[in-house]
């Protein structure tokens, strides 16, 4: 049997993800609480500590995957990357005084996409193993810094500070990874 | 529109972490909302969440956590993704974009100006991450900003007219990221007034010391 790859992973994880929005399918929906609710409760915990907090919040995240299933547009991204944005705004909401203000595609004043996906599942499926694997395959120092910037909800300057390197290091470090990892994809969206 | 000017890696791999302050997200958002390019580049950002969320656990959900999540399933509310805009909404072009919108309060041509003399106006807006001051910004047209570098970071998002600084031109959805060291001067181009979004982390220093002495009174 062949190894199982990020990407086959991921387009079980969509297919199951159809099959809640489709039809409530509740087997559909065991399988991906399963496998992400201990991966959102670590990400939780990390700044609710291993308690009920982080067990409430991961909760509210896989109720609202539950809830808005139909929702999910493959062009944007993995599974797994919709399940993040969704914890990530509930993490937002719970640990910070402030809002995080973000575009919405229904204003009038949007100006709506310009090229049109061609093969989005196949895109997104190749994407995710792409990116998979460049993530993997990160300096150690490039991928610390992700690592911090998306766990530990701390700010550039704060991660200068812990980590003792100059700001504009943590700068040109992240802007390295990301050249990297938006190469490795080899999708567009280069704007300079 | 064409966007020349966007906004860096940084800034937008803070914003899609979820770790970026509310002032600077503002800025962010804007842009974004205006630069489908952009938001390719933030589809490629969140996707580094998403794959890191993958390595985070390597356990399966135990059934006492399942079946205390069951109980409170309801029914999922039937809504669907929106059926993507094909044709761009020409009424609409230069007018302010959510989340900006919101935040202050109306569109350019309602909002409560508040002068600061010599034909400029401004408008504060609050967040609440005591880091960042952010405000609109009207720039007369043909006449400069007033001379300044910066205590820290400035963004400057253009969201009607444009400023030429450095010889680079700013139009609509075009962002300026000023880091300490840039003095520079914004002078907006003759056609028309200049609107943008202002976000900085500290007060700016004008080089003027007559600037300077009246800038408490300005509060700018």
């Amino acid at each position: 049997m062949r190894r199982q790859t990020q990407g086959d992973k991921g387009s079980d994880m969509a297919r199951l993800l159809g099959a809640v929005a489709a039809t409530q399918d509740i087997e559909a929906f065991e399988a991906l609480f399963r496998h992400f609710a201990p991966r959102v409760k670590a990400y939780m915990a990390r700044l609710a500590g291993d308690g009920q907090q982080a067990e409430e919040l991961m909760q509210e995240t896989m109720i609202t995957v539950w809830n808005r299933a139909g929702t999910y547009d493959a062009s944007r991204g993995a599974v797994s990357t919709w399940v993040f944005t969704i914890a990530r705004n509930l993490r937002i909401d719970a640990f910070r005084r402030e809002n995080r203000p973000a575009f919405d595609p229904n204003d009038p004043a949007f100006v709506p996409d310009d090229i049109a996906p061609a093969d989005v599942e196949h895109d997104a499926r190749q994407a995710s193993e792409q990116l998979h694997r460049a993530i993997a395959a990160l300096p150690e120092e490039q991928a610390a810094l992700l690592r911090l910037s998306f766990f530990e909800d701390q700010s550039h300057s704060a991660i200068a500070t812990r980590l003792n390197i100059p700001l504009g290091t943590v700068k040109s470090r992240m802007r390295l990874a990301f050249d990297k990892l938006r190469a490795a994809i080899g999708r567009s969206g280069d704007v300079s | 529109m064409t966007i020349r000017h966007h906004i860096g890696d940084d800034l937008l791999i803070s914003y899609a972490a979820g770790s970026l302050a509310e002032g600077w997200s503002l800025a962010v958002a804007t842009h974004l909302a205006l630069c489908p390019a952009c938001r390719r580049r933030l589809t490629v950002a969140e996707g580094i969440g998403g794959d890191l969320l993958e390595t985070m656990s390597d356990d399966v959900a135990s059934d006492k956590s399942w079946f205390s999540l069951l109980g409170r399933l309801g029914d999922p509310t039937k809504s669907s993704a929106p059926a993507a805009r094909s044709v761009a909404s020409v009424d609409h072009v230069g007018g302010l974009p959510e989340p900006l919108r919101s935040y202050a309060g109306g569109d350019i041509d309602t909002l409560n100006w508040k002068s600061l003399g010599r034909g400029a106006y401004h408008i504060p807006i609050r967040t609440g991450d005591g880091e960042t001051m952010v405000r609109l910004l009207r720039i007369p047209a043909g006449k400069p900003v007033p001379e300044h570098s910066h205590g820290g970071r400035e963004l400057t998002l253009v969201l009607s007219g444009s400023f030429v600084d450095s010889q680079s031109t700013f139009a609509r959805g075009d962002i300026e990221d000023a880091d300490p060291s840039l003095t520079h001067q914004p002078v907006a181009t003759p056609d028309a007034d200049c609107i943008c979004l202002a976000v900085t982390d500290a007060p700016l220093k004008f080089r003027s010391w007559i600037v300077r002495a009246i800038q408490p009174f300005l509060g700018i």
